[in-house]
């Protein structure tokens, strides 16, 4: 039998899907038995146990001086700037990819801007952002914006050009305004594809959002990962990396169960 | 004074000639089947009736109206497929028909009440109330071009353009697609255009039957002249002449009275 015909059965798949993450995590602890024998103090990587030990105290106890519990005060701030970061690049590339997508005027004036926009690279642009915008807030939920809106919009144009000729033409038959078209025959058809964006660039707004707190924060959780790299914390960076992860998925399979329940029509494209 | 009234119509792409001369005028309630080899205008032909694009040269008028720019409401259309829209159920289809034409493209109230009652009557009359609350991604080829012809209808057009409505179905939903339209036309006589590959049905569904082919051919330049219309063919009675009764009885002559 040819290997491309060849399939798991449904104990067999569950035990290939969890193989990786069982050959990661015995590595890890294998790798750090060793070091740990030679040296007990090595902090290079840390035993899982001190590991678990070090994510329940920095989820549970409070720091002494400011009495907040740390962890959930950085998830809250980067939480609050990838969210707002994405929705408004979001709703930014529904408007402006609708009116690109639709209006050959507006066309002709934003798809090369866009283009060329999409193209500068916008880690690059993070000192200006500190320039103009300061050290807070809005730097960093600029940058995501500008990191992620670009291309977002792009697609969401594409995708507008993309519905078949047929169904403009028989909304027109019907009656439609150019604003009942937009919002009627379109808007509806591409917003399971503007979850998807949104799903896709989460990956991105994760990076430019831990770029712009390690270089400028007073909370967060790239700030964090950066500021404990001086003591060489790793217990503490691998809890974050692992939260974060977390965070990351959680978030993507909240929007992919939002795609499938709120467009029923869409069911096999998603 | 014709219903549809297509005066010395040109059409020509960038130097690539497509139309040329099409004069036609067509009856309020005719049938109109327009066939012809692929490539020889019968699709722009309909784009220019629909107003989706302008001609060259020439005029159509519809109903005695001016010549429009886009389309309209008086322009109803199904194509072979994208007719109706995947995102809407069956029932909304047919409301989106009255709702597109608001200002807003949503009806409320009173008046979406009375739509929908509308909508399921007609979905009871082209047999799809049993699927009204369904998307048409549910629905077979057949199903889903009744309910875009049952969506153009409801807009109440003055022409209707069907651009190879059956093109893509198979051969017994073909039949069964036949004899719902000519049910349609029973009840509500209204004018027809529709393209079609299929010569037979062609015959079988149209009252006149336009051939589109290129009367002058340059070999060496095959762009250089556009396709007209012509053959008209009477099709009343699937195009087979003389069949026709004009009196209500017909007593043969007594040879030896």
């Amino acid at each position: 039998m040819r290997l491309i015909n060849r399939k798991p059965g449904r104990p067999a798949a569950l035990v290939l899907a969890a193989l990786p993450f069982v050959v990661v995590a015995v590595a890890y602890a294998i790798g750090s038995e060793m070091r740990l024998a030679v040296n007990p103090q090595d902090r290079l990587l840390p035993a899982p146990a001190t590991i678990l030990d070090t994510a329940i105290r920095l989820f549970t106890e409070a720091e002494r001086r400011s009495g907040r519990i740390l962890l959930w005060h950085d998830t809250g701030a980067s939480l609050f700037r990838l969210l707002s970061g994405v929705a408004i690049a979001a709703a930014l590339s529904l408007v402006l990819g609708i009116l690109i997508g639709l209006l050959p005027y507006i066309r002709r004036s934003l798809s090369d801007f866009v283009a060329v926009l999409s193209m500068i690279p916008p880690l690059a642009l993070l000192p200006i952002l500190f320039i103009i915008f300061g050290l807070g807030e809005m730097s960093k939920i600029v940058l995501i914006v500008i990191g992620t809106a670009p291309v977002m919009t792009r697609d969401m144009a594409q995708r507008v050009i993309e519905i078949p000729r047929e169904q403009i033409i028989k909304a027109q038959t019907l009656g439609a305004s150019s604003l009942v078209i937009a919002l009627r025959v379109v808007l509806p058809q591409i917003l399971p594809r503007l979850i998807s964006n949104v799903r896709l660039s989460l990956g991105t707004a994760w990076l430019f959002l831990i770029a712009a707190e390690a270089v400028a924060s007073e909370a967060g959780l790239g700030y964090r990962i950066f500021l404990v790299r001086r003591f060489l914390a790793m217990d503490i960076i691998l809890t974050y990396v692992l939260w974060i992860t977390c965070l990351a998925f959680l978030l993507d399979w909240l929007l992919r169960v939002l795609s499938r329940r709120a467009f029923r029509w869409a069911e096999t494209g998603l | 004074m014709s219903f549809v009234e297509v005066r010395d119509l040109w059409q020509s792409y960038g130097g690539r000639a497509i139309l040329e001369r099409v004069n036609l005028s067509v009856a309020e309630g005719e049938f109109i089947s327009i066939v012809g080899a692929s490539g020889c205008g019968k699709s722009t032909f309909l784009r220019l009736l629909l107003a989706e694009e302008q001609p060259t040269r020439g005029t159509i008028s519809v109903a005695g109206a001016p010549p429009a720019v886009e389309p309209n409401r008086a322009r109803g259309v199904v194509f072979q497929r994208y007719s109706v829209f995947p995102h809407l159920s069956v029932r909304d289809n047919i409301i989106a028909a009255e709702s597109f034409g608001t200002r807003t493209g949503w009806l409320w109230g009173a008046r979406r009440r009375a739509a929908c009652r509308r909508a399921d009557d007609l979905l009871a009359r082209i047999g799809l109330d049993h699927v009204a609350g369904h998307y048409p991604a549910a629905l077979s080829g057949g199903m889903q071009q009744r309910l875009a012809i049952g969506q153009a209808l409801t807009a109440r057009p003055r022409i209707l353009l069907l651009d190879e409505p059956f093109g893509a179905l198979d051969p017994g939903t073909r039949t069964q697609m036949h004899d719902f339209l000519t049910e349609l036309r029973a009840e509500a006589p209204m004018t027809v255009f529709m393209v079609t590959h299929d010569l037979a049905e062609g015959f079988k569904l149209g009252d006149r039957v336009l051939v589109f082919d290129k009367p002058r051919w340059d070999p060496h330049d095959p762009n250089a002249y556009g396709a007209t219309i012509t053959y008209d063919f009477d099709a009343i009675n699937r195009g087979i002449p003389y069949h026709h009764l004009r009196e209500e009885k017909h007593d043969p002559i007594d040879a030896h009275a």
